[in-house]
């Protein structure tokens, strides 16, 4: 193994661990109460949402509407499982998160056959279209609960499971954009006739960028079915997807960790504004456009990035 | 020995338009070939044709005996032609050397798993394509530009950096659209040295076009003049510039 690949490694699992053991003791001492721990499910499951979503809409460039259909697809079918079966969670719980996944990945395929023929947006449309069809076959699902919606779900999404599976859809992006195939993911948004006469067969990886999308808005589905124990169609509507979509841009197209601080941000941010009542999405809204106005300002990045290269040096200065 | 490229017969209709019509090309190994002629005469839709990029409405391509029509793209890139655009197109915002990555994905072949779960063998691979990258840049002196995002390039680097990512499939031929577009004498007199080394080290044909007549003359061995999508001459660059039709369409005087 590469050296320094390796210490980046221990850097992000160190991480990842530290991250962990603050936030469990946060929980377990109260400081974290039943509610914040509900919003930073929230985060999880919205970070594994918007690190998908920016696979197929940032890495390859295409603008999918339909990420909240995959997501149902997910949350339905882990659901379905869960509530038919009877075996112990810790068994129960795995089995349906990757059933969800597998599940959205099938419909994902599905939908990248004709979106291949597609491009800019037509591809928008045939996504946005997919997710609805999604929406509508489940209001009319009767052994799901229609439109009335499908209770009594299982309360299987525990912090642990949540933060490990945020950690592991960050890690397989990163992974998956290092490596060829990622490669080639992003030179066909950069410029897809160049990637064919450079031997890249862009249909196929159109195909796996789309399919691993799927697949992490699947899982992300199952966390949220077994965090909030109800679902209706109605919560997966195209709002679903934009606001996943608005995560995304707003962390950066093509930006792994942009898409993690924006998830976050944007999640924990509603909640705080609920003070505000009235005029919650007015300053919702306002904060929005600050933080676009903030990523486009030179002097506030520049600030930004002499803020974290001090840090970085701080931190190379221990070693 | 047989050639490399054996065009027959080739034409494609756009519409109305008979864009190219009965073109017969023979290349040669380590041959290097010129295809010129006015503007619009259908040089880029030949190479867009040779290309996979659009399919031939009639006639044959044949890259050491094996029939290219109906491929795709990136079929034919691996089959071993590789081109460069006439209008440059890199992949404005990666690095030099990713863009050169991505040509070399065609000699590697780790899986999706192994990629993602960071397996030795993604590992290896990955190490030789990044030595090879920086090896090829070097044919044009881009390795000091490995880091740098391809669109911060000078331009003359630029159509440079699209040359060197061509090599990276191991073509067999290679397709340069106009190479020389915008480079001033200079740098025009490296990139014929750099064609001449490049053919003896990769042991590769040359097929190019181009309107800068010096460096056709000056290189080529073989030239094909097309006009309104039909063959106007072929020959030495000698008979060429002797042409009486050849200097009444196209060379002027
Ligand atoms: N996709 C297309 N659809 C319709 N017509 C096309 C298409 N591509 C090329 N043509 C036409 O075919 C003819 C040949 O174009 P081509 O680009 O091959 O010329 P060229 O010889 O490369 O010219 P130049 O020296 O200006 O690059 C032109 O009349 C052009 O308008
Ligand atoms: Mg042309």
């Amino acid at each position: 193994m590469n050296k320094e690949f390796r210490k980046q490694l221990t850097i992000d699992l160190a991480t990842v661990v530290i991250g962990y053991l603050v936030l469990g003791l946060l929980i377990r001492s109260g400081v974290i109460n039943a509610y914040s721990k509900g919003i930073l499910l929230m985060v999880c499951i919205n970070v594994i949402l918007t690190v998908s979503l920016n696979i197929t809409s940032g890495f390859l460039g295409e603008l999918a509407l339909g990420h909240a259909g995959f997501m149902a697809i997910g949350a339905y079918v882990s659901a379905l499982f869960t509530k038919s079966l009877n075996l112990i969670p810790l068994v129960e719980f795995p089995v349906a998160i990757l059933l969800g996944g597998i599940a959205a990945l099938i419909a994902g395929y599905i939908v990248s056959i004709p979106a291949l023929r597609l491009r800019g947006d037509y591809l928008a449309i045939i996504t946005l279209a997919a997710g609805e069809i999604i929406r509508n076959l489940l209001k009319n699902l009767d052994i799901v609960g229609g439109t009335k919606g499908y209770t009594g779900i299982p309360n299987y999404t525990s912090f642990t499971w949540a933060y490990l599976i945020a950690v592991i859809c960050i890690l397989a992006s990163k992974s998956l954009i290092a490596s060829r195939h990622g490669r080639a993911i992003i030179s066909i948004r950069e410029d897809e006739i160049a990637a064919e006469a450079s031997g890249i067969d862009t249909n196929r990886y159109k195909i796996i960028g789309f399919v691993f999308s799927a697949f992490f808005a699947g899982v992300g589905g199952a966390l949220y079915a077994h965090y909030l124990r109800f679902l209706q169609p109605g919560i997966f509507t195209l709002d679903k997807s934009i606001e996943i979509l608005v995560m995304v841009v707003l962390g950066g197209m093509g930006s792994i960790r942009g898409s993690v601080i924006s998830a976050t941000i944007l999640t924990v941010l509603p909640e705080l504004l609920r003070g505000f009542s009235d005029y919650r999405m007015l300053v919702y809204s306002l904060v929005l456009i600050l933080m676009m106005l903030a990523k486009h300002n030179d002097q506030l990045r520049a600030l930004f990035d002499k803020a974290l290269s001090s840090f970085r040096r701080k931190e190379a200065a221990h070693e | 020995m047989s050639n490399v490229l054996e065009v027959r017969d080739l034409g494609i209709n756009f519409g109305g338009l008979r864009a190219v019509d009965g073109l017969n090309i023979d290349v040669a190994p380590r041959q290097l070939y010129g295809l010129i002629g006015p503007n619009g005469a259908g040089k880029t839709t030949v190479f867009n044709m040779l290309t996979g990029v659009y399919e031939p409405s009639d006639g044959t391509i044949r890259l050491n005996g094996e029939l290219l029509n109906g491929k795709k793209p990136h079929e034919i890139a691996r089959m071993g032609i590789s081109r460069t655009f006439q209008n440059i197109r890199l992949f404005r915002n990666l690095s030099v050397k990713e863009n050169v990555l991505i040509s070399l994905d065609t000699q590697v072949d780790y899986g999706l798993f192994s990629g993602i779960f960071k397996l030795p063998k993604s590992f290896k691979q990955e190490k030789a394509m990044e030595e090879e990258a920086l090896e090829l840049l070097k044919v044009f002196e881009l390795d000091g530009y490995a880091d740098t995002l391809a669109c911060n390039l000078p331009y003359g680097k630029q159509r440079e950096l699209e040359i060197v990512r061509a090599l990276g499939t191991h073509p067999k031929l290679l397709l340069l659209d106009e190479p020389a577009a915008g480079m001033n004498p200079q740098e025009t007199q490296n990139l014929m040295d750099a064609i001449q080394r490049l053919r003896e080290k990769f042991a590769i044909s040359v097929l190019l076009i181009e309107h800068d007549m010096k460096l056709v003359m000056g290189i080529c061995e073989k030239i094909t003049v097309i006009n309104y999508g039909t063959l106007l001459a072929c020959g030495t660059p000698q008979e060429i510039q002797n042409d009486p039709q050849v200097i009444k369409a196209y060379l002027g005087e």
